[in-house]
């Protein structure tokens, strides 16, 4: 019996619906989890945006704000390493829904460290900038406002990236014990490739405009 | 009070025809359009042009990883829909502060004095 066939049976003589309830396919025909996570990423997207719209509205109104990073190195990298994950995930994804258990949690595991990698390299880069004297309220190139607004943005993704990395070795877990399916691969791919293009936004507006030449 | 159906349902997971080399095509299309957000950070244009430069390039990057790494494009048209005008919406709506922050670069009008300027 299919997904679609469930949802249309007829209920149950035991069941009275009122007359003009519609019982049958789910909005858009799309399962009830992903339609919660879609949901839910529109709502961290807004969220996403807002802080990104008030970095840009504080960046507009001051002048003077500061361009502390001089490599592009260590955000490339990282940037790489997201958008490899991505495909990691892709492929975890592909190999969840051909019923091929081994390699879909292989990658979800592989998608995991690229995911914890990222982290270590995001806490790496903090660490050089508090070293340097950045604080939430103080840094040593001028305005204030910009560690509050840096360390706000980048650490809601780095939340962001830990509750996914967190995410992916749980339902991985329980994929591979037979508790979670190919479904919920699915909706735990769809997180991570909202945190991926989250951070397609952060790097331009972050850190490639507040470059110092 | 009505009861509710009594029906388990186990969803499946959504099957997508697209092929691993279709994948990696993206996937070099993004790190391709995240690279060229790299030159420009490098090239001398100025902040509002390199600003809007790197703005087009992330929506691209951003639509390209929504159509294709989300699989929405693979969904109906009613929900691709829905999910874009929903949150173009919002996006949208939240644009309209940006007036005052050009206030407060510019510092007018209405604005308060800036310190050691005298008002006549």
């Amino acid at each position: 019996m299919s997904h679609a066939d469930v949802l249309t049976q007829p209920p149950h003589p035991q069941h009275h619906h009122p007359p003009g309830m519609v019982v049958g396919l789910p909005p858009f025909d799309v399962a009830a989890k992903k339609m919660a996570i879609w949901l839910f990423i529109i709502a961290d997207g807004a969220t996403f945006a807002a802080c990104l719209l008030a970095y840009g509205f504080l960046r507009n109104g001051n002048p003077e704000w500061p361009r502390p990073f001089h490599s592009i190195t260590n955000v490339a990298i990282m940037t790489f390493i997201l958008l490899t994950s991505s495909l990691t995930m892709l492929l975890a994804v592909r190999a969840g829904s051909a019923n091929d258990k081994p390699a879909a949690f292989r990658f979800t595991m592989i998608t995991a460290l690229l995911g914890i990698v990222f982290a270590l390299l995001h806490i790496r880069e903090w660490m050089g900038l508090i070293g340097e004297g950045m604080t939430l309220f103080h840094n040593p190139w001028g305005n204030p406002i910009f560690g509050a607004s840096f360390f706000s943005i980048t650490g809601l993704h780095l939340t962001h990236v830990t509750g996914g990395v967190i995410a992916l070795i749980a339902v991985g877990l329980r994929y591979k014990g037979g508790r979670y399916n190919a479904s919920d691969l699915e909706v735990v791919g769809l997180y991570w490739h909202f945190v991926d293009l989250v951070w397609m936004f952060v790097v331009p507006f972050v850190y490639l405009l507040n470059l110092g030449h | 009070m009505v009861d509710a159906p009594d029906v388990h349902i186990s969803e499946p997971a959504a099957t997508y025809k697209d092929s691993v080399g279709k994948y990696v095509v993206i996937y070099i299309c993004l790190l391709i359009i995240a690279a060229l957000q790299f030159v420009i950070a490098y090239s001398h244009v100025g902040t509002a042009a390199m600003f809007a430069r790197m703005l087009f390039l992330a929506i691209v990057e951003a639509g390209l990883a929504l159509l294709f790494f989300m699989h929405l494009w693979a969904e109906k048209r009613g929900f691709l829909l829905f999910v874009l005008i929903f949150t173009g919406f919002a996006l949208i709506t939240m644009q309209y502060g940006w007036t005052d922050s050009f206030r407060m670069e510019l510092g007018v009008p209405y604005t308060q004095p800036k310190s050691g300027v005298v008002q006549q």
